[in-house]
This record gives C-alpha cells, structure tokens and sequence, in this order.
C-alpha cells in the first residue's frame, strides 16, 4: 500500500483530547467526528487537510483517553498516514484496529517539515520527502497487521477473511 | 526468569506457565467494560462483525456515566444505543441513570472485579482496579468489541518498572500526591507500554480509595497498567463484595524490572501538576488565581475523597468569585457522604454537589470552562481544552488542595488553611 501528500507537523504528546475534543464525543459519526479533528491546536487543520495528507509528529503520540473517535476522526478526515516519533499505547492499536496507517520513524519526523510532500510505501517502511529528496527507513509492520489495515481495520478484515 | 505480578495473572489467563516480556499471547477475560461513549462504537463494530451474542451476560458491563445524565439529545441518543443493546443481549450488568456510578467506582463497588482478575475496558482508567491486585487495561472500542464477542483478547506481555513506596506520608498527603510526584519524575510517556508495579513497606499506609486513584492514574504515565500487591486492605475491601475467587498473584523475588524507583513516601509534599500535562508536577506554586475548583472523577470521587474535602471544607466558606463543584463517584458514596454529614457541610461552605457523572473531567458539562479560566480539579488530566476553551487551564491536585484553594481562591496548601 503507497500514500502520498502534504504533511501537517506537530509536536510531542499529542492528545486525545486535542484530536478529537470530549465536546463532540456525543456522536459516533465519522463524519461529524473528521469536522472537528485537531480543532483545538490548530483551527486550520480542518479546511486545509485534504485527502492523502500525512501527519508527522514527536513522542506519545495519541496519550490519554482511549477514544478510537480520535483515530476514526484522523482518518476520515482524509488523512492517509501517521508518522511519529513513538505513539500511546492505546492509539496504536486502536490505529491498527479502525484501518489508520501509522509508522514509527523517528529520522523522518526530525527531517521532515510542514507542507513538505511526503510518500510512503507502507510495505517496505521507506518514507521519502519528495520535496527535500531524502529518504527514511521505518520498520514496516508485519504482513497480518497491515492486511489488517488495508482491509479497513480489524473488523473488516475478520469478516473478509470469514468468507 | 522470574515473573512480574503482571506478568503472572496474564500467564495464568493464556494457561501457560511462564509469560516473557515482549511475548504475544491470547487470554481468557473475567470482565469487558464500555460506556456511554466506547460503547456505542463497540456495538456498530458488534453489529458490522454479525455477531449475535455475547460472550457472557454476566461479564460484559456497559455503565452510562460520561454524559449522563444525558447533557443533551446527542448524548441521549447514544445512551439509548446501549440501552436497546443492553435489552436485546440480555446483559445484566448495565448500569443506567440511578443505577450508575462512574465506572471505575462503580465495578469495585459493585464486587464485579476480584484480586486477580484480567479485565479489559474501553476507557483508558480501566486500568483503576490495579488497586485490587487485578490486571486491568483501557482497551479501544473495537478491542473491547472484540472482547465482548470473543472473552479472549490478545495482549504483548508488558515489561515492568518498579515503585518502592517507603515510609509514612505526611498529615494531608494522599494518593493523588504520589502519583503526581511519580508522573513528574518520570513523564507522560515513562512507562509507556509498560506495567508500574507498587511496592514496599508504605504500602501498608495507603487505603483502598489512595490506591485506586495511584493506579488510575497509570495511563497519566503512558502505563499499560498499575498493580498493588494483595494484603489485609484488599482483602477487607473485597469481604462482602466480590463473591469470585480470590486469587493472590505476587511478583517472584528474581523478577525483572526495567527500573526500580524508590519512593519516600514521608518527604512528600502537596503536589499540583501545571497546565497542560500531569508531568508539570510542582510543590510550589506561586500566587495561582483561581475560578473553579471541581472534586470528583474516577480519580478522586471516593468516600476518603469527600472526607478530605470535608475535613477542610467544614465550618468554612468557598472563596467568593470560585465556582466548587463537589461529584460524589457513585450513589453509594453519595448516601454514605450524606450519612456522614459531609453533604452539609459542602453545601453550608457553598459548594454545589451533583449526582455521580464524568460530566466536568472530560469537558462534557457541569462545569466548562470559559476562556483563560482557571480550575483546580481532582480529576487526571490537564492538556489543553480538556475541561472548556482552549485557553482554560487544570491544576490537578488532591482533595486538601482543592478544597484549601477553594477556601481562598487561589492555589494553596491545606497547612495553611487548616493552620
């Protein structure tokens, strides 16, 4: 699986709370959910975010609450990848679990800056920064985990294999 | 190689005898926790996968608690998605309005988690009943869909780190203070994917109510779970409560541990965490003007809570110019703060006292802040809008402190008020 596009850059400990804030938690629609990701640090991130876009971030990435409406929003926002330094512990899996790629790379998130055009190829791990030339090696995830994901998240992917 | 208390309870779960860290393996679960906001996540995935039952009616737990009361027809709807869920499978641990309490009171409360126990939630305190000497973890809500579906949930055994309490804490030093000075020293990410097992003779000085809100806060430090060994306080709290099987796991003495702190319990002072994370842990403070002060959550909502909020609370007034909201965790604690006579005394300070909801911690409703407002809270976290506008700011604090500072407005060690 290759995504590609724009990267929107923040720093460590991004929040639960701040990716998709408690306020609007009184719905489950993706839709609705995608309206306010990130709203509260960075109110542009809604109107510029467009489909491909990748998020690069530092350390504990996803920390807090265990909301999966924080990477459900994330990625019906458009977003087609998530590349921190390292990620919370229950954001990752949720991440796994809802279909979001995510990939720890912490050469690519200290290279990398905002608006540069990045492109990953999720099976080998290779991150490039197309506008900078330079390239990055994550380590991808193992075959299971990214069917997983390509199927569009854990339930999917049961009831696919079920067949 | 010796097993961490953790590491043992999983291994028990998967029927193996050894567990290493790192290793993945699939486990049998006593308890499956969602609430009014994981839960109707958990019950589109349920429906999607075309499942038709769960696992066990006894074992799956769905408690209306974040928004409920419901603050609104949103909120309303998605408490009626677990409600009609609840009806259809037959589940008999639903908690509803009357009934409920803010989960992680609640299921203690309720005897439904033993010593012992592996349970799975989809809230990230899930990880509370640690207390009880039980491996408890927040989970996601297709995880816990999964769980509920299956009763079995894979898990990567989590390395370790140690935390030797030792000694006395001083008079107004509680739980709350412990855990802040831990997340202080160690961030919000320093136990990242790993367990935070207590230790050590100050044990013996905490009361249940100080270790749930220790290990409540375990996620605060990126943990998978906390973990206190079982000793006379655990088993005096589950007596009358929990009628399983006790099942006392301790750590072998060769265990491994990727760092072992030591913790004098006894040179503790009042300690706040700053705006906008738990790791700005401070023990002085400055001059700090306050707005609200709310008391209450998953973390500080216990009877040994209010109690304290009390002891500083009585004969004395709230501040004028400072909201206090005052959120006993579960009805039970609630009757028993209203038998004590705390509820008066909150009430004769001018404080207001709601019924048992997340409500404020999380930013739902009864008690948003406005922009540039300030609130000295019991809760556990502080990062940026968590409880209103972005520019509001958390002080998170022990009930001493929140109630001194509602005492005089501005953040303040209980000495001084009670002084």
């Amino acid at each position: 699986m290759k995504v590609k596009g724009k990267v929107f850059k923040y720093g460590n400990d991004v929040d639960t709370d701040v990716i998709i804030p408690a306020r609007y938690l009184n719905t489950s629609s993706e839709k609705e959910l995608a309206e306010h990701c990130m709203e509260d640090i960075d109110e542009s991130f809604v109107n510029e975010v467009e489909a491909g876009d990748i998020i690069v971030a530092g350390d504990n990435f996803g920390c807090g609450s265990s909301r999966e409406h924080a990477p459900i929003a994330i990625k019906a926002s458009g977003v087609s990848l998530v590349i921190a330094k390292s990620f919370a512990r229950i954001f990752y899996r949720n991440s796994i679990n809802i279909g979001l790629p995510i990939l720890e790379c912490p050469e690519a998130v200290g290279a990398i800056e905002k608006g540069d055009v990045v492109s990953c190829d999720l099976g080998s791990g290779t991150v490039t920064d197309e506008t900078t030339g330079k390239s990055f090696t994550a380590e991808p995830f193992p075959p299971f985990i990214q069917q997983i994901i390509e199927d569009g998240g854990l339930i999917a992917h049961l009831a696919k294999v079920k067949k | 190689m010796g097993m961490t208390m953790s590491q043992k309870i999983l291994a028990a779960h998967a029927g193996l005898k050894e567990v290493k860290a790192g290793q993945l393996i699939n486990a049998k679960l006593d308890l499956v926790l969602a609430n009014d906001i994981t839960g109707p996540v958990a019950i589109k995935e349920f429906e999607k996968a075309g499942a038709k039952k769960v696992f066990d009616k006894n074992k799956v737990v769905l408690v209306m608690d974040h928004f409920a009361p419901n603050k609104d027809i949103k909120s309303a709807e998605q408490c009626k998605i677990c409600r009609s869920f609840a009806a259809d499978k037959e589940i008999l641990n639903f908690f509803d309005v009357g009934k409920m309490g803010i989960e992680h009171a609640l299921l203690p409360e309720k005897g439904l988690v033993g010593a012992g126990d592996l349970v799975i939630g989809a809230d990230s305190h899930t990880c509370t009943y640690g207390a009880l000497g039980a491996f408890s973890t927040g989970v996601g809500s297709t995880d816990m869909c999964a769980g509920m579906m299956s009763g079995e949930a894979w898990f990567k055994v989590p390395a370790a780190m140690k935390f030797v309490l030792k000694g006395k804490p001083a008079k107004y030093i509680c739980g709350k203070d412990i855990i802040l000075h831990i997340i202080g020293l160690i961030g919000v990410d320093g136990a990242l994917y790993r367990s935070m097992e207590f230790a050590g003779d100050g044990i013996k000085y905490l009361n249940i109510d100080d270790r749930f809100t220790i290990c409540n806060m375990a996620i605060e430090a990126g943990a998978k779970n906390g973990i206190f060994p079982v000793d006379g306080v655990t088993r005096e709290y589950l007596q009358g409560r929990y009628t399983g099987e006790i099942k006392e796991y301790a750590a072998d003495p060769d265990a491994v541990y990727d760092k072992v702190y030591e913790i004098d319990l006894s040179a503790l002072k009042p300690t706040v965490s700053f705006p906008h994370l738990p790791e700005n842990a401070k023990t002085e403070w400055g001059n700090i003007k306050i707005d609200q002060v709310v008391i209450g959550s998953c973390t500080n909502g216990h009877i040994s809570d209010l109690r304290m909020a009390a002891e500083i609370l009585k004969g004395r007034k709230i501040a004028n110019g400072v909201r206090a909201i005052i959120i006993p965790a579960t009805n039970e604690i609630y009757l028993q703060a209203l038998k004590e006579g705390l509820i008066e005394q909150f009430i004769g300070a001018g404080a207001v006292v709601s019924t048992p909801t997340c409500g404020p911690c999380l930013g739902g409703y009864m008690g948003i802040l406005a922009a540039g407002e300030r609130c000295v809270s019991t809760t556990n976290r502080n990062f940026v809008g968590r409880m209103g506008h972005v520019t509001s700011e958390i002080y998170l604090a022990s009930p001493y402190v929140a109630a001194a500072s509602a005492v005089t407005g501005r953040l303040t060690s209980p000495a001084e008020v009670m002084e």
